[in-house]
């Protein structure tokens, strides 16, 4: 049998590859894209039920030791990262393969959205290389690799729509994002002052606290939360998100966010989570519980519907952070694994939140929420993909929102720590409220004849239907990534009792 | 000891001069100098880091990672170069038209 680390590189080339062969033969692109994600998406369902059992893995690529080598890491978490992009990603792919065409036919500047396809292809491919990479990468300066890789294809992808605003909103998100990234390394060369390792397990386990310590994680942390666009840091994400066409806005949501959300994760819940202090844990739940407040209202006020599902995004992110402090003090792995599910069922439904935004502004031309009555008619199964994703956002049972929301809630009351709690119960609310606003209009009779501009291939609004409805019934992969997440915290809990006495 | 305490402290000085140019200077052109300012910071803290103190061998590690982290940064430098010379381009573009409008009045 095939040792399943063997296979993990191939996550990274394969896209990789894709992305060099669609950038060369760009009359291919499209069925270059297609087939590299597909192919991306096999290897990761491949690679996670062949090695489910077998986690954590280690493969040190070209047989080369660190750490002059590449060391690549799986664990439960790395497989639902992957896992979760490849199927997002493939959603996101076959919208494209539609959107491109729908938006060169419609007769208005033809010469602008020919080369939009041309490059839109290698770029995500690039992007989605990155990802994988990040997620699979086992040291601290690898990650900062491959952080930069995936910043520079989603920076390229934002300015891709090749409008001034976007333009200006690109840059701006890629001087924001080197801040964070140098930070970032900077924090990491403090730290190998320190410890002379990058690895990151063996860092986790030999590390003590010292000031050096103390200023590299500080660096990497405000580094990384500046990527991720936690509030007050948030300015650079609703026009960056909002002025890109609709599958960069979906990637972007979805799934570059959470590559820095990762990494945090993985420094404050998992690697350094032995000596950082409880304090940061409250600041950064604090800072998410402002999050959720202040995107709820902000997304509460948007007149366009795409700004509405930016400022969602910023609101959805703080519950990610609520979440640290309730995994801090709850010794079990459930409210790790309600993490997850958040992480998760947030890029389905989000995903299929931009999309069908999308889908609606292609056949209106704009989506200016006080005027979406007759949508339903128009579009049906976009409507149904919207209220779908709603539901799913507002964290309604049986969605994968709800079931991470649940147990967060019933983490935080058990562990005593119930403000967390009524903060997650206010931003649901919130959700309800600017989901209700959206839904409210999907479902009204339009005032006169339909004034639809572009038909809407079948196949855009189905990969948005299918995100939202995975997002809903994501209950029923609950046995498989809880008994992911549930590995991760038995090799947790012995790096933490292996080197505290 | 001294020479390294001199390094550290002009890579700090870098770095922070690089971080508040980020964040004060207005023009785009001096934004992306500010950070080749910071990331050279960061280069030279790695480099010291490499150099073996009190005759200790010479660490590899930081030195590869330097060689990668140049290599980054050549390539973010040319990507908001270009977006920056895009956005100037279509502002002096719309700058010229508004011109020529006026002038048709």
């Amino acid at each position: 049998m095939i040792e399943p680390a063997s296979l993990a590189p191939w996550l990274i080339i394969i896209p990789l590859a894709g992305g060099l062969l669609a950038f060369l033969l760009p009359s291919r692109s499209v069925l270059i894209g297609l087939s590299a994600t597909v192919a991306n998406g096999l290897l990761a369902l491949a690679i996670t039920f062949y090695s489910i059992n077998t986690i954590p893995l280690e493969y040190a690529l070209g047989g080369w030791p660190p750490p002059a080598g590449i060391l690549l890491r799986i664990d439960g978490l790395t497989l639902v990262m992957l896992t979760m992009t490849a199927i997002t990603g493939l959603a996101i792919s076959i919208y494209a393969q539609g959107y491109f065409p729908a938006r060169i036919g419609s007769g208005n500047g033809v010469s602008r959205h020919g080369p939009q396809q041309d490059f839109f292809w290698p770029l995500w491919l690039m992007l989605l290389a990155g990802l994988n990479g990040l997620f699979l990468a086992g040291d601290l300066f690898n990650l900062y690799v491959t952080l930069e890789v995936t910043a520079l294809a989603a920076v390229a992808l934002t300015a891709l729509s090749g409008k001034h605003t976007s333009e200006v909103a690109a840059l701006r998100y890629l001087l924001v994002s080197l801040l964070g990234s140098l930070s970032y390394l900077f924090g990491t060369v403090l730290l190998y002052r320190a410890c002379h390792v990058l690895h990151l397990a063996t860092l986790g386990a030999l590390i003590v606290s010292s000031p050096v310590v103390w200023s590299g994680l500080a660096l990497i942390t405000v580094g990384l939360l500046l990527k991720t666009a936690l509030f007050p840091m948030h300015f650079w994400l609703p026009p960056a998100h909002v002025n890109a066409l609709t599958p960069v806005s979906a990637i972007l949501s979805a799934l570059v966010i959470k590559a820095s959300f990762y990494l945090i994760f993985r420094f404050w819940g998992d690697v350094f989570m032995r000596i950082l202090p409880l304090g940061g844990y409250s600041l950064l739940g604090g800072l998410g519980a402002a999050a959720v407040l202040w995107g709820g209202i902000q997304a509460l006020r948007q007149k366009r519907l795409k700004m509405l599902i930016a400022y969602s995004t910023v609101a959805q992110l703080g519950y990610l952070f609520i979440a640290l402090p309730i995994i801090r003090h709850d010794a079990g792995p459930s409210s790790r694994f309600a993490l997850v599910y958040l992480i998760i069922s947030h890029a389905g439904a989000k995903a299929a939140m931009f999309l069908a935004a999308g889908n609606v502004f292609l056949h209106f031309g704009h989506d200016r929420i006080n005027e979406l009555a007759g949508v339903k008619d128009a579009l049906p199964m976009t409507s149904f993909a919207l209220a779908v994703a709603g539901v799913s956002l507002m964290g309604l049972p049986p969605s994968g929102g709800f079931i991470g929301k649940w147990l967060l809630l019933t983490a935080s009351f058990a562990s005593g720590q119930w403000w967390w709690g009524i903060i997650l119960i206010a931003g649901s609310l919130l959700a309800v409220a600017y989901i209700y606003r959206v839904v409210r209009h999907l479902f009204t009779k339009a005032p006169g004849p339909s004034s639809g501009k572009r038909q809407v291939a079948r196949t855009m609004e189905a990969s948005s239907l299918f995100l939202a409805v995975l997002s809903l019934v994501m209950g029923i992969f609950a046995p498989l990534v809880s008994k992911l997440i549930a590995s991760d915290a038995v090799s947790l809990a012995s790096l933490l009792a292996g080197v505290v006495p | 000891m001294t020479i390294t305490t001199g390094y550290i402290i002009s890579a700090l000085l870098l770095f922070g001069i690089g971080m508040n140019g980020l964040m004060t200077c207005s023009h785009q052109l001096r934004k992306i100098l500010a950070v080749n300012l910071m990331a050279s910071g960061v280069f030279l803290i790695l480099i010291v880091t490499g150099f073996g103190t009190d005759g200790s061998a010479i660490d590899h590690v930081p030195h590869a990672m330097v060689l990668t982290g140049i290599v980054i940064s050549v390539s973010t430098t040319a990507l908001a170069l270009t977006l920056a010379c895009r956005i100037q381009q279509r502002l002096n573009r719309s700058a010229d038209e508004t011109a020529e409008g006026n002038d048709d009045d």
